[in-house]
Parts: structure tokens; C-alpha cells; sequence
């Protein structure tokens, strides 16, 4: 393998990276959304992109999601590789019927005539003062529907990597961005200063093409005692957990929710016998019951506790209250207690 | 202005229901060639008018005449006729295959013909519709053999989506014909958004969007609006109104304070009501519109004003909630009687060739029909195999669908 050149990247700049580099491998590759174009993005995401590649790849559009993802369809069929921006994912639901009845069943309902590879980015999750519409982790919501991909990444390195494997993906993903990560590896603990990526090693991002598979899960430590299955924001709130307690978790950072990475869940589980579930979205009917269920399933056996989970309350997301919505390391660190007591 | 000190809620109604003597006084009826002609880059602002009256061509002498009458080669209208024809003969027939339980469903156009036969006759190839389930003339339009057709109607191995879609609801990529939903609308932004891409492209394609005046209400049909108006893509944006959506009069989409046409006016996007039982004005119009796309000169919507002379499909009863006669009063007549009437006059038809033609189609639809049993039918099969439903839902199968196929035993 030729040497490649890395970069310090937090995963917006990680993310930007990944659009530049496909606009420039593939003309077919467009990008669009609200505050997208001129001004780059409310996160800055697109900043830039529209001066290189032009007005007519890189736009800004109405404010109506609907609108957004059903044009966006309408391109992919034509044969464009879409890269819409819903702006956060609280707003996602006017194009839901767009995204669970068009673009993921294009594909089954013409027997494979006609699809549409579309990359939908949108922010997602909380702490950062959002209230309920800035806030939320939709994820599950997107799981459910067949024929959808739907992916988390957690940091730079993985954010550019899944992106340009999205991207280059002929099937629609939903490619959700846990926007308190975009500056830096947020570990829950909102009253400490915050610590920047320069200083992680997954902000060391490749500088050329690379891809990160969807549906590969990633070991972010090793362990023997529990399994901590988690993505997104919360990866780096066990990573805390883990190191205040003592306890020797093997955390897995699920990256791609669907495809899922079974083989990894199950072969960790069935090693350490124990498992937490923890991830920020509302618990009833959230993908952590999927996670559990595929425990049970297989791990049974294996299994010298039950399975917690340790999620957001089933509230809507608040404001003032947001901390103690938010299920940070103190949660996380009874659950493991919990779970190491039997 | 009277005083009221209680509210009162508006809740529309039609004019007649089953009993009534059938009433369509609401139909301003232009006369044909009233209405004027805008040259093809008029500003949308300087046609208003457009989008109140009627464009017609056919008076009832059976002659073309106004400034949308053109010199239409005979073959053309020749080709709409048997298009009409055979569409209607198709539909009769996949009526009593349904009742004979050979298919679920089937939803036909009976009266609407004349819309989607001209405007596909008017595109070119690689123009992309984006149809509803009542333009299925937009396919026999293009020759396609009818078997394929029927073969998805029956579901049987044939089935060129697998038994995937509900009966009807057509795909065809070869013949520029999308995927047909069954969601409402949904595909009435997607053509916008094609078209945008053959913008961005530089292509010379231009795409042609369809929904009913009941499906007007969806917030798709806005969005498609407002996207057409800001980048003002190639596409014909096309506004059936056949009066009823199920059992709903246009009423209940809005169409009693303002008709469908008018709400381009708002975008700024020009705007034709045009008598869709008139194939020479659906012709000459869906040129117009298309020739204005093709030029960069962005979209137009049509109101097309014809009367769902069915039901809505299989499934529906329209005895139940209209008078059942009321058809033979809708004011703008059968559209295939009247293009016939025109050819007739224009000494290119006549009656003995057009029941030669009625034989023809017949025999030809038959004949379709018994090749597609050969294929199946949905209650006699054969059917697409189990393990094609696992087919088409992501473009390589993931794990946890291969381990589903395998728990059914494929």
C-alpha cells in the first residue's frame, strides 16, 4: 500500500473532506439544503463547496424538507448521486414519507428499474441547549423501514470514511451526524472544559480517498467483563464510564445500525457474558431493543446478567432539564456496577 | 353584511348525489377556439387568462378551430385513436379478469384517455413521465406489447416486478414510464427534481408529472410548486381533474373556490385549463408546455378538465355517492367519440373502419389476455416464487435477509 498523508480533522472539516472528494471523483455527485450553498451550512459542513464546484452542485433550497428529499429522489432515478442536508434531524419528518415509502422501496417496487443512491446527512442528538427540536436521535425510526441503510459514525476518522462509503453506495443512507461530536469528543461531562479532536488519535484522517465499510462495528476498547454496545455521542460517554469505574468493559461502537454488525455484538457478548445497551435516543422501542433482543437470541446462554439499558427518558428532549435527560457517565457507570453485582 | 353571533362550519358539497338529476352548471364551458394561444416565451404573468377559461378545439362540428388548432399529421391522430381504443378495450377486459378473481385490483381510465395518449405522443423518447395509476395510455401509446402489461396485473411469473407491486401499478424504464406509487403525489416532486437534474446535466430531456385534482391537497403538490418556481426546471406539471377522488368531489381539494390551474399564478408559473377530452387541445397544449421546457423556459401546469366515467377502481362503487348516470351528462362528451367524430370529418375514417378497428383490438386484446394466462393468473398461478420477495429490497442482499429467506425455507 502506497504511503497516504494524514491530517488533523475534527468531523466537520472530516466530513466537508469527504464531499469534496467525491464532488471531484463523480460529477454526478450534487449536494443541497437549507443554508447549504452560499453560506455553508448552519454547521459549516458545505463551507466552501459551492465557490469550488459551482452553483448548480452545490445550491441552497427552500425551506421545506419534503421538497428537498422528493427532488432529491427524483435526481437519483435520473442517475445524480444526491447528498441532501436536512439541517437537524427534529426536522426530518416532513420528508419521512418521501424517505420510508419512496426512495426505500424505489428499488423493490420496480424489481430494481429504478433506484435512487441518495446520502441523506443530518445532524443528530443533544447537548447543546437544542431543546426538543435541536435535540433528537431518530435513528430508530429509520431502522424499521426495509430498504434503507442507516449509519452513526462517531468521530473524524470514521465520519469521512462512512461518508464516502454512503456516498458511493447504491442504496439510500441515512447518514446521521451526532452534531455535539463535530468539534470535539464530548464524553458527558457538560460542566468540564471542552476537549478538542487535535487531541484524539481518530482525528488523524487520511488525506486522499478511504472508505470505512457500512455494517462493520469497531472495538473501541477491549475488555472481558461486559460488552457495552453503543454509537454515536455515547460512545465517548462509556469510554469515560469505563475508565472512572474500574470495570474492564469492552466497548463496541456499532457505526452502522443497519447493516449490523451481528458477528461482533455476538462474539463479544458470548466472551464477557455481560451486556449494557447505551445510546441517547428514547428508550421504549428504541434500537436498543433491537440490540437486546439479537442478545437474547443468541447469547442466552452466555448471559450471568440481564441486559440494561441506559438511554434518554422516554420525555420529550428539554432544555433546562437537558442534563439530567442526557444519560451521561454517572448512569452508565450503576449500570455497570448493576450488572457486575450478579 | 348580517350580524351571526354563532360560527358555522363549510363543509362542501357536490351539486348532485345519487337520485338527483345530474348537474354540472358549475363546468364554465368555453367555446372552442376562444381561448387565445400565448406565444411560447410569453412572461406567466402576461397569460393570467389562461388559467380561467377552457381551451377547446373541437367545436361540435367536429372541426378544428382557434389559434391551438394546428395541422396535425393524420397519423398521428390516426395512432391516439387506436391508442384510446385498445386502452379502453384493455381496461374492459382486466374489469371482468378481476371479477373473474384472475387479479386483486385494478383501477381503470374509462373517459380519461385523450390526456395521457396526446401528451406521450407529444414527448420525445427519454422525456420521463411520473405517472398516477390513471395514465396507463401513456404505455399503449408506445405500442407496448400487452401482455407485459397484463402479465403484472395477473401477478403471475411473468410479472416483470415480481409480485411485488399492486395490480396496475406499472414500471417501466424502457418505455420512460416510473415506478407508480400509490402514495399520492409523492411522484409529483420526483419529476421536479428529474427534471433539475437534467438541468444540472445540460441534458435536452424534460419530465412530465402527474396527479389527480383530489391529490392537489397532498403538501407534495406544494413543494413540487414551489420547487418548479425557484429553479425552474423542465417539466410539464400535469393537474387531472376528472372530479372525483374516490368518493370526494373536487370540492374537498379546493377546487370550488379556485380551479386547479390558478394555483401556478402564485408561483409565478404559467398555467393552462384545458378540455382534456379533446386530444387535438391536449396535443397541441402539451406541445406548447413542452416546447416551453425544452427551451429553458421552465414548467407549466395543466389543469385538465375530463370526468372519471368509472369507478375509481374494483374496490369502489360510485352508485353509492353519485348519480349513476351522471356521465352521460358530463358536458365535454367521450373523448374517443370525439376524435373520431373529428377524423370522420376530415375524410381520414368511418364508421366501418372503426368498428374494423373495434374487432381488431379486440381480437388482439383476446389474444394478450389468453397469453398472459399462459403465465398465471393470482388464482390459478403461477405465481413469482416465495423467495422472490426477498428480491430488490437493497441491491445486494444483507445478512439478516439471507437468514430470513433461510428460516422460510429457500
Amino acid at each position: 500500500m502506497s504511503e497516504q498523508t494524514t491530517s488533523r480533522k475534527n468531523m466537520i472539516e472530516a466530513i466537508r473532506d469527504a464531499l469534496d472528494i467525491k464532488m471531484t471523483e463523480d460529477d454526478n455527485v450534487v449536494v443541497f439544503g437549507e443554508d447549504v450553498g452560499y453560506f455553508g451550512g448552519v454547521f459549516r459542513a458545505t463551507d466552501g463547496l459551492q465557490k469550488k464546484f459551482g452553483k448548480s452542485r452545490v445550491f441552497d433550497t427552500p425551506i421545506s424538507e419534503l421538497g428537498i428529499i422528493g427532488a432529491a429522489v427524483g435526481m437519483g432515478v435520473y442517475g445524480l448521486r444526491p447528498v441532501p442536508e436536512i439541517q437537524f434531524a427534529d426536522y426530518i419528518l416532513p420528508a419521512y414519507d418521501q424517505i420510508a415509502s419512496e426512495v426505500a422501496r424505489l428499488r423493490y417496487r420496480s424489481s430494481g428499474q429504478f433506484t435512487a443512491p441518495l446520502t441523506i446527512r443530518t445532524p443528530c442528538g443533544g447537548g447543546i441547549y437544542g431543546g426538543q427540536t435541536h435535540s433528537q436521535s431518530p435513528e430508530a425510526i429509520f431502522t424499521h423501514v426495509c430498504g434503507l441503510k442507516t449509519v452513526m459514525p462517531s468521530n473524524p476518522y470514521d465520519a469521512k470514511g462512512m461518508l464516502i462509503s454512503a456516498i458511493e453506495d447504491d442504496d439510500p443512507v441515512i447518514f446521521l451526524e451526532p452534531k455535539r461530536l463535530y468539534n470535539g469528543p464530548f464524553d458527558g461531562h457538560h460542566d468540564q472544559p471542552v476537549k478538542p479532536w487535535s487531541s484524539h488519535e481518530l482525528s488523524e484522517v487520511p488525506d486522499g480517498h478511504y472508505k470505512v465499510p457500512l455494517g462493520k462495528a469497531a472495538i473501541r476498547r477491549p475488555g472481558e467483563d461486559v460488552t457495552i454496545l453503543t454509537y454515536g455521542t455515547m460512545v465517548f460517554v462509556a469510554e469515560a464510564a469505563v475508565k472512572e469505574s474500574d470495570i474492564d468493559a469492552e466497548i463496541i461502537d456499532l457505526r452502522s445500525l443497519l447493516p449490523l454488525d451481528e458477528e461482533a455484538i455476538i462474539k463479544s457478548v458470548k466472551k464477557t457474558g455481560r451486556c449494557i445497551v447505551v445510546h441517547e435516543a428514547t428508550k421504549t422501542c428504541g434500537f436498543g431493543a433491537e440490540l437486546i433482543s439479537i442478545v437474547q437470541e443468541h447469547c442466552l446462554h452466555h448471559l450471568e446478567a440481564p441486559v440494561i439499558r441506559i438511554t434518554g427518558w422516554d420525555t420529550p428532549y428539554p432544555h433546562a432539564q437537558e442534563w439530567d435527560y442526557f444519560p451521561g457517565p454517572a448512569r452508565v457507570i450503576r449500570a455497570l456496577e448493576q450488572v457486575m453485582e450478579q | 353584511m348580517s350580524k351571526s353571533s354563532k360560527l358555522s362550519l363549510h363543509v362542501p358539497e357536490p351539486l348532485s348525489r345519487p337520485g338527483d338529476k345530474p348537474d354540472f352548471s358549475f363546468i364554465k364551458l368555453s367555446e372552442a377556439g376562444e381561448i387565445r394561444r400565448p406565444a411560447v416565451d410569453s412572461r406567466p404573468q402576461d397569460m393570467h387568462d389562461t388559467a380561467f377559461g377552457l381551451v377547446r378545439v373541437l367545436n361540435d362540428n367536429h372541426e378544428a378551430v382557434g389559434e391551438w388548432a394546428a395541422d396535425i399529421k393524420p397519423d398521428i391522430l390516426l395512432h391516439g385513436l387506436k391508442a384510446m381504443v385498445k386502452t379502453r378495450i384493455l381496461d374492459d377486459r382486466m374489469l371482468t379478469a378481476q371479477r373473474q378473481g384472475k387479479t386483486s385490483f385494478y383501477a381503470q381510465c374509462r373517459g380519461e384517455e385523450a390526456i395521457a395518449v396526446a401528451q406521450r405522443l407529444a414527448l420525445r423518447k427519454g422525456d420521463m413521465c411520473f405517472p398516477t395509476y390513471r395514465q396507463q395510455g401513456l404505455l399503449v401509446a408506445q405500442n407496448i406489447p400487452l401482455v407485459d402489461m397484463i402479465n403484472q396485473v395477473f401477478s403471475n411469473s411473468g410479472d416483470n416486478l415480481e409480485g411485488h407491486s399492486l395490480p396496475s401499478l406499472y414500471s417501466y424504464k424502457e418505455y420512460d414510464f416510473f415506478t407508480i406509487s400509490g402514495n399520492l403525489t409523492t411522484q409529483y416532486i420526483q419529476a421536479v427534481g428529474w427534471a433539475m437534474a437534467s438541468a444540472i446535466k445540460g441534458d435536452d430531456k424534460i419530465a412530465s408529472a402527474w396527479v389527480g385534482d383530489g391529490s392537489t391537497a397532498e403538501s407534495d403538490f406544494h413543494a413540487a410548486l414551489v420547487f418548479a418556481s425557484v429553479y425552474k426546471p423542465p417539466v410539464v406539471m400535469n393537474v387531472v381533474n376528472n372530479q372525483w377522488a374516490i368518493s370526494s368531489f373536487q370540492g374537498f381539494a379546493g377546487g370550488e373556490a379556485a380551479n386547479f390551474a390558478c394555483r401556478g399564478h402564485g408561483f409565478n408559473i404559467p398555467s393552462l385549463r384545458v378540455d382534456g377530452n379533446d386530444f387535438l387541445a391536449v396535443y397541441e397544449t402539451s406541445k406548447w408546455a413542452i416546447e416551453r421546457a425544452r427551451n429553458n423556459l421552465g414548467p407549466t401546469i395543466i389543469e385538465w378538465v375530463t370526468y372519471r366515467a368509472g369507478a375509481h377502481t374494483t374496490a369502489d362503487d360510485p352508485s353509492k355517492y353519485r348519480p349513476i348516470d351522471e356521465y352521460k351528462y358530463w358536458p365535454l362528451g367521450d373523448p374517443i367519440e370525439r376524435l373520431k367524430g373529428h377524423l370522420i370529418k376530415l375524410g381520414h375514417w368511418d364508421e366501418a373502419k372503426h368498428d374494423a378497428l373495434v374487432e381488431e383490438l379486440t381480437v388482439e386484446v383476446k389474444a394478450a389476455v389468453k397469453e398472459a394466462e399462459s403465465f398465471g393468473t393470482l388464482n390459478k398461478g403461477p405465481m413469482p416464487g416465495a423467495d422472490e420477495m426477498f428480491d430488490h429490497v437493497f441491491k445486494e442482499m444483507p445478512e439478516h435477509l439471507r437468514k430470513q429467506r433461510q428460516e422460510m425455507g429457500m
